[in-house]
């Protein structure tokens, strides 16, 4: 194993990518340091897993310069697989052998020597909690147990640099908490770096030191998550009165970004904080207006993305 | 450790892969060997009576039928098993785990030989089994030790070429039911030779076509070394055929495998 501690795991130069007339990516730039975790952050089709794929020897870029590890992706795939572990977007066990074979499979693709292969397998199904479930098929795991063996079998090489396209899609809240735990522990006891792709804001909040958003093929914004929330200006709160009186008197009073007055709704600006709410509250306490309901709405991916594109999520691309 | 060595270990990682799928579902051998077997007593109890009369021989009647449609029934079975193959390349194919692989530094050929020489195996299984029920039947082969030696060689030539044909064909077809329906002209090809009925019985374009297309020479080949009679230049013809669907096939399946994965 190559890397320097000292020297970046990744770095991306341009890489372009399309299908014909279909530009997927077009001019990417990543440099993405060793032993971080870096999140590729956009919606279905934004060119996510293709990034993947050519980060990981899968498919050939148009043109873009790569370094995995230290190595050239184009003119040393091999060695730059030797450095890698990828958990795709859809499972990639065998489903006809059990978890432990599965791994055990792992284990003599990396040629790790007899006696190491048996221990590696048992430490990483303790690892996974899949010691229970360890002869039987994986056909008979739930998504969140397919996704763990995936993961552990991802891990067998002891991959400096490690892919996870979408590693919680799908899964549930759980599963999902669980992921995350792994995730974070991988950077923090074993020292390897992570590059995630992700629909949600919050699992890249909750696991990325830093993140990029791409946006048609581009990458829009890239930051840590403080950085990013900051771009997106915060959330809003959204007020609901009880009658048309208190919601008219109240539109008045505040700064309002937007009202309904069918609903009798108001949307103000905030983060949703105890000052600034209790604030909000004490300043229509003084004009006496009730009201009726309030729900506070933290940035997600649909604000992050309007904030940077003007766009919502939903007239993105469609995937492919 | 040299790319040679490791595409030796890591082919015959793929192959236990194989082998464990084969040991754990074992219908898989068995339907290989399931449809072979009806045909064979299809014809054999309702049609052989009448097929064996026809054949000429001074014996006639269906204990001859058996020695004369064997041959063509153990060929049968190659077409089956390969179907099979078809179908555990295109799952293995659609799956995650073949994208797994690509992105492992694994001799890349090592996926493919490993499905080979499973298949190899599997279907030697099958045949075994189909030649079991045909000794039921009363099939008496006149082969001596050195016949049957050149029985299973030629067989494994055989199924060495098929499979290597079917697991491209797999990979043409980009989805399961797809790779399953494109190996079934296969089954019919040694009906449409000496298979079942000597070409000579045949009308002229088909007759024209079963003369020249490999299973013909495929049975003959297996008919002189189980029964004596005479082979002509069929060996010849059958390792050249041989040869060249195994290369022709070889060939194909890695620039498929070898091409870019599309979504």
């Amino acid at each position: 194993m190559t890397t320097n501690l000292d020297h970046p795991a990744l770095v991306a130069t341009a890489v372009r990518k399309a299908y014909g007339d279909h530009v997927v990516l077009n001019g990417i730039d990543l440099d993405i340091p060793a032993g971080s975790v870096f999140a590729l952050l956009g919606p279905n089709g934004a060119g996510k897993t293709t990034m993947v794929q050519i980060l990981s020897t899968l498919i050939r870029a148009d043109a873009g310069e790569m370094r995995v590890a230290g190595h050239d992706v184009v003119r040393d795939p091999d060695a730059v697989r030797a450095a890698i572990g990828v958990t795709g977007q859809f499972s990639a066990v065998d489903g006809f052998l059990t978890g432990e074979e599965n791994l055990l499979l792992m284990a003599d693709l990396h040629h790790l020597p007899r006696r190491e292969r048996r221990q590696c397998a048992t430490d990483l199904l303790a690892r996974f909690d899949l010691v229970d479930a360890a002869r039987k098929p994986a056909v008979t795991y739930s998504g969140g147990m397919r996704r763990r063996l995936d993961l552990a079998m991802t891990l067998v090489g002891r991959p400096r640099v490690i892919f996870l396209d979408e590693p919680t899609t799908g899964l549930d809240p759980r599963s999902r908490r669980t992921m995350w735990e792994i995730i974070r522990g991988l950077v923090t006891d074993d020292g390897v770096t992570i590059f995630l792709t992700t629909q949600y804001l919050d699992e890249a909040d909750r696991l990325a030191d830093r993140i990029a958003v791409l946006h048609q093929g581009k990458i829009v914004a890239q930051g840590t998550a403080e950085e990013l929330k900051r771009q997106v200006g915060g959330g809003h709160i959204t007020l609901r009165f009880t009658d048309a009186r208190g919601h008219d008197h109240a539109a008045q009073t505040l700064d309002v970004v937007s009202r309904d007055d069918e609903a009798l709704t108001l949307q103000v600006a905030g983060q949703g904080d105890v000052r600034s709410l209790r604030a909000l509250l004490d300043r229509l306490d003084r004009v006496s207006i009730t009201v009726d309901e309030l729900q506070v709405h933290t940035p997600d991916l649909d604000d992050v993305f309007f904030a940077l594109t003007g766009n919502p999520v939903a007239e993105q691309e469609p995937a492919r | 450790m040299s790319t040679a060595t490791h595409a030796l270990t890591d082919s015959a990682t793929m192959l236990r892969r194989q082998l464990r799928h084969m040991l754990r579902y074992p219908t898989l051998t068995l339907t290989a060997a399931g449809v072979p077997v009806i045909f064979l007593l299809l014809f054999v109890y309702v049609l052989g009576g009448i097929l064996g009369s026809g054949l000429g021989g001074s014996s006639g009647g269906r204990d001859a039928y058996v020695n004369y449609v064997v041959p063509g029934i153990i060929l049968m079975t190659a077409a089956t098993a390969a179907q099979g193959t078809a179908i555990s390349v295109a799952i293995d194919m659609t799956e995650g785990i073949v994208a797994r692989f690509r992105t492992m530094a694994i001799a890349r050929v090592s996926v493919l030989t490993g499905h080979v020489l499973g298949s190899l195996t599997q279907t030697l299984l099958s045949m075994a089994m189909v030649t079991g029920v045909a000794l039921l039947v009363g099939f008496q082969p006149t082969a001596d030790l050195g016949g049957w030696l050149g029985v299973i060689g030629v067989i494994v030539l055989i199924i060495f070429a098929l499979t290597w044909l079917s697991v491209a064909l797999a990979m043409v077809a980009r989805s399961v039911a797809a790779a399953s329906n494109m190996l079934t002209p296969l089954m019919i090809l040694p009906m449409m030779g000496s298979g079942f009925v000597p070409t000579d019985s045949m009308p002229a374009g088909l007759r024209w076509f079963a003369e020249y297309q490999p299973f013909t020479p495929f049975i003959e080949t297996l008919r002189g070394l189980l029964m004596g009679t005479p082979m002509g230049n069929n060996a010849i013809l059958a390792i050249g055929w041989c040869a060249l669907i195994a290369l022709g096939g070889y060939l194909w399946a890695r620039k498929l495998y070898n091409r870019e994965p599309t979504r």
